[in-house]
């Protein structure tokens, strides 16, 4: 079974959201990471990007697939996890810590409690399975 | 991560065949105990990977990785004219198989010269050779080679009743030395490559598909749970088919459905070597083949690479001075740490040349068309 800690929220297309000061981390799901197998290439957005909900913002590449990452909510990016680049697996190994992928400073800090909670993210897995 | 519904199911859509149900092998339940993701290849559940691919990869290059390749058919030709047989069905010439135990790599082909598949011959005895086959082409090419046998006094005969391990790496045979009895381990030994021999009723070979030392053995299929766990216990790690491709991948090493098909010349897929037109020997696709050689090969196989970071996946697009061709097979290569493919490109293309890769959404990347293999023995043979 996949991880889903209670403390984040989550989007419907896998990536995770935890609050941050004023900002947002973002990453992909422990279900997503598994999904997708080892993982060898991450695109991580430019911080200062504006971004709008649902827009596509970073690329992360398994051995076997590609797949975009959307912004979960709409905002500014503050800061990238440079570290990826040089370790794409950490993705795999850690995707809720040191597999962060970016900071979103959200234009609308409350919009972040209409995102899907750890028991309404393990309803959709389990509809998925 | 919208693609993500649609992932589970991307590796399978790449392959030719879905079913519902799938075939098993007798260790089916050994991967699934083994925690393996397991997938649909040609109409099988076949293990992915067992946690990761690229750790079974690199087993595979640096110590020895086992793989349950049951998936793949074993196909029996027997009869006074069994080499008369496939001297008409086989593109490659089985006058070349002199020794008993000696194998031939090589394609069945249709009247168009199209791939219905590629496969390995082993000479067993005059009147008795055994084939084996791809998994999704496999009733396809037993039902043609029955089609085609009328006329000869041959026998068809499928082996369910057997499954086909390969043990494969540098430390392969050590491996063996340690769970094979002495009679067979000592007839392993005594194989040079490309040959295969029985040690009781073990078949055993001198064959792979990775680019490392090893062999496949083709047993009986009540024996291959033990005979996988023997292996395993001895340190061998149970490698997936998702290391298997980027092995075979970087290995340069063709893949029915992706460099070859029904459709395209072996001529065009870098088979030239595998077709034996020197004797007036006619088998079936040789006037096209002919044909196609006399009014001039348009396109060719070879590798790429790219120069930077991304990955290489079939169906892209390269662009180069040479004009435009497509990645038939493409991944990241955990040897090389670098985006590889093979590449069906126009004929005049020189490896070497810079080229461009178009990436999924349109961005263009840098590479270079190079001869493959790529990795051979743990070793890489191209530069970086």
């Amino acid at each position: 079974m996949s991880k889903v800690p209670g403390d984040l929220r989550y989007t419907k297309s896998h990536e995770w959201v935890r609050a941050a000061g004023l900002d947002l981390v973002v990453g992909i799901t422990d279900h997503a990471q598994d999904l997708m197998g080892d993982m060898v290439f991450v695109e991580l957005p430019k911080p200062g990007t504006e971004l709008a909900v649902g827009k596509e913002c970073a690329v992360v590449e398994s051995v076997k697939a590609a797949s975009d990452v959307y912004a979960p909510l709409a905002g500014q990016v503050v800061e990238v996890n440079e570290a990826l680049a040089g370790a794409p697996e950490t993705l795999n190994a850690d995707p809720y810590g040191e597999g962060w992928l970016f900071k979103l400073r959200p234009r609308d800090p409350e919009a972040v409690h209409a995102l899907l909670d750890a028991a309404a993210y393990e309803s959709l897995l389990a509809s998925e399975a | 991560m919208e693609a993500l519904a649609a992932l589970g199911r991307e590796f399978v859509c790449i392959e030719r065949e879905i079913s519902l149900m799938g075939h098993r092998t007798p260790l089916y339940e050994e991967h699934v105990k083994a925690g393996a993701r397991i997938v649909d290849f040609g109409g099988w559940d076949m293990p992915l990977h067992y946690g990761s691919q690229i750790a079974e990869h690199h087993a595979v290059r640096r110590r020895a990785g086992i793989f349950d390749v049951s998936h793949m058919r074993a196909v029996e030709v027997r009869g006074a004219d069994a080499r008369a047989f496939l001297r008409h069905v086989l593109a490659n010439d089985v006058d070349r198989l002199a020794v008993p135990g000696k194998a031939l790599y090589g394609c069945l082909l249709n009247e168009q010269g199209g791939v219905l598949d590629d496969l390995i011959t082993y000479f067993i005895a005059p009147d008795r050779f055994r084939l084996i086959v791809n998994a999704g082409p496999a009733s396809g090419d037993i039902a043609w080679l029955r089609r085609h046998a009328e006329p000869f006094a041959v026998e068809i005969t499928p082996r369910p009743d057997l499954a086909m391990l390969a043990v494969q790496g540098p430390q392969a045979d050590e491996a063996a030395s340690r769970v094979l009895d002495a009679v067979a381990f000592a007839a392993l030994g005594r194989l040079k490559p490309f040959h295969a021999t029985f040690a009781g009723d073990t078949f055993v070979a001198r064959t792979g598909y990775t680019g490392e030392r090893g062999f496949e053995m083709l047993v009986d299929a009540h024996e291959a749970v033990a005979l996988w766990r023997r292996f395993v216990a001895h340190g061998v790690v149970p490698a997936g088919l998702g290391a298997r491709d980027t092995l075979r991948l970087e290995a340069g090493m063709n893949l029915y459905g992706h460099e070859m098909d029904e459709h395209v010349s072996p001529l065009e897929s870098g088979l030239a070597w595998t077709v034996s037109l020197a004797t007036d020997r006619e088998f079936i696709g040789r006037s096209a083949l002919l044909r196609q050689r006399a009014q001039g090969l348009a396109r060719r196989l070879t590798g790429l690479v790219l120069q930077g970071a991304g990955v290489v996946r079939a169906g892209q697009e390269v662009r180069g001075p040479f004009g435009v061709g497509t990645v038939t097979s493409g991944s990241f290569s955990p040897t090389l740490s670098r985006g590889i493919g093979l590449v069906r490109v126009p004929i005049a293309a020189l490896d070497g040349e810079a080229c461009e890769l178009v990436g999924r959404s349109g961005q263009v990347l840098g590479a270079r068309l190079v001869a493959p293999p790529f990795v051979r023995d743990g070793r890489a043979l191209i530069d970086l």
